[in-house]
């Protein structure tokens, strides 16, 4: 699975740092380094104000942070692996 | 707002008009049929305002028309001379004025070991061309000082000494000794030297992509855009690209932040580099010293880098880079960074863009512009790199590499420090090279160029959200 994470300008000012660095924890802890390629992507048209943009795969999730990262992570990411 | 404000000259000015109307021209399919009139549009009625007669004006606009569509095709160089708008300036080298009063001392004489002043019956002094042979020592002792230097000042702007004087008395370039640095560019009062432009290029970009439809087309920006478009908020001139057609706009400088991590390893495993961010630089130590070739930094500039980040994530895009260089345009053509950048234009050429499509940054909302770290966004002016690589260093934990740079600030600096080099002689271990003195700012493509550029880069640094290297770039790696 390849998850695209957008450090576009506007992704970037709501936190896609910070939901990069919770993305490879959440890798690590849950030893999916074989399964998950993360890597950063520039907008992909779909900015809004709630959060980050993330693309798993085909599927583009908008409003992502790091407050609804682990609810985001454990329903959206784990039942597709 | 009056338009000539916008830029430093006049020069300037009249390149912009040519540029935004083949722009606008070429926005409405006209450009084929509107091409011979172009010169008569911009220079309108009987009167002429810069030359001798209208018809020598729209002549030598008839040429900046050509230069505007990409110029001439037989000549690789992108910097070109308008034969006919050059002026011919006095190139005489040392002459005597009319402020010689003619008097007794004769220290001009005295001075002259070739025998080369006379005087006439008023006592004045007068410098025979066939025996003098340019020392400048008359001038240096005249007390009144009346002896002048009449250098050109594309001769003068051009310190690596590309230019010389055809025999029709026009200015020449020896392409093979310029580095597209674009120094006499800015420099000449009569606007014949001009770069080619691509702006017809970007518009097919623009146009073809159909607002995203068929490839995304990314703006990449230069950090230096902090000091430009100063009549408007930066994020005005975000919103204005987009509105251009362009799918979104990425800052250069976390090019250069991938640069700085990359380099500053390279430097620590090497030993010794010379930077890779400044086209104009490499391409003058290419041309002259061919032993510290192996020594230039392998990385590509911050633009390509982060071009080719870009395509290798994206699917379908292409990368239009943004910025104050001449060089880049260059750079864009070299076959190491052509798969990833497609066009080049300058701020100037920018400013021709919006207004070809009468967009008004000023009326549009503030978007957004921030990829980039503090340090990534400090290249833009003279000593940034050398900072970005200290803190490239200190982030990969290795600091046991010490780090002596030299940031050479303008051409004749890094002339000064790779000839040092060459002969084994310089005690430093990086030389940061920048061709425009002060750094990309001084650069030739820039609207303007102002005391307080430098200042202004380097709160656009600040303003970044993160303030070191890994953090910006660490899902790039």
């Amino acid at each position: 699975m390849t998850i695209h994470i957008c450090i576009g300008s506007s992704c970037h000012l709501k936190g896609s740092e910070q939901v990069v660095n919770l993305f490879q924890s959440a890798v690590e802890q849950h030893h999916l380094e074989d399964k998950i390629t993360l890597a950063g992507s520039f907008c992909t048209g779909r900015c809004n104000r709630e959060g980050v943009t993330v693309q798993v795969d085909d599927e583009i999730i908008t409003g992502v942070t790091p407050e609804t990262f682990d609810q985001f992570f454990n329903s959206t990411v784990l039942p597709k692996l | 707002m009056n338009e000539t404000r916008k830029f430093d000259t006049k020069v300037q000015y009249l390149k912009y008009k040519v540029l935004r109307e083949v722009a606008k021209q070429a926005w409405n399919d006209t450009l084929l049929e509107n091409l011979l009139d172009i010169p008569k549009i911009i220079v309108p009625g009987k009167t002429p305002t810069m030359r001798c007669c209208v018809y020598k004006e729209r002549a030598i606009l008839a040429e900046r028309v050509k230069i505007a569509m990409g110029g001439r095709s037989d000549r690789s160089n992108i910097i070109e001379v308008i034969d006919i708008a050059c002026d011919e300036c006095p190139a005489a080298g040392y002459e005597v004025t009319d402020s010689c009063r003619g008097c007794l001392a004769h220290r001009c004489e005295d001075a002259c070991k070739r025998g080369a002043i006379s005087f006439d019956h008023n006592h004045v002094a007068h410098i025979d061309k066939n025996k003098c042979v340019e020392c400048g020592q008359c001038a240096k002792v005249c007390p009144y000082s009346a002896i002048a230097n009449r250098k050109r000042p594309c001769q003068a702007a051009c310190k690596i000494k590309a230019i010389s004087i055809n025999e029709n008395n026009a200015a020449q370039i020896d392409d093979k000794k310029c580095i597209s640095c674009g120094a006499c560019v800015y420099q000449c009062p009569f606007g014949a030297i001009s770069d080619k432009s691509y702006i017809l290029n970007v518009v097919d970009l623009l146009k073809k992509s159909q607002l995203g439809k068929n490839y995304k087309l990314f703006a990449v920006v230069a950090p230096s855009i902090s000091s430009q478009f100063t009549y408007a908020k930066l994020g005005q001139v975000i919103s204005g690209l987009k509105k251009l057609g362009f799918h979104t706009v990425v800052e250069a400088a976390l090019g250069a932040d991938m640069v700085a991590q990359a380099e500053s390893k390279e430097l620590a495993e090497k030993g010794f580099l010379t930077s890779s961010c400044c086209p104009a630089f490499v391409d003058y130590t290419r041309k002259n010293y061919p032993t510290l070739i192996p020594h230039i930094s392998h990385n590509l500039s911050p633009m390509a880098t982060i071009a080719r980040y870009i395509k290798e994530t994206t699917a379908n895009a292409k990368v239009v880079f943004i910025g104050p260089c001449t060089a880049k345009k260059m750079e864009v053509q070299l076959d190491t960074v052509k798969p990833y950048v497609d066009s080049a234009l300058t701020f100037e050429e920018l400013q021709a863009l919006f207004d070809s499509r009468d967009i008004d940054i000023t009326a549009l909302e503030e978007d957004v512009l921030d990829n980039a770290s503090y340090f990534g966004r400090i290249f833009a002016r003279s000593g940034g790199l050398s900072d970005a690589v200290a803190e490239g260093l200190k982030e990969q934990g290795l600091d046991d590499f010490e780090l002596h740079a030299v940031s050479c600030d303008g051409i004749e600096e890094c002339k000064k420090a790779l000839t040092l080099k060459s002969k084994n002689l310089l005690k430093e271990n990086f030389i940061e090279g920048m061709a425009c003195v002060g750094g990309c700012i001084g650069g030739a493509g820039c609207l303007t160029h102002g005391a307080k550029d430098k200042a202004q880069v380097d709160r656009y640094g600040q303003e970044a959200m993160e303030k070191n290297i890994l953090d910006a770039i660490s899902i790039l790696q």
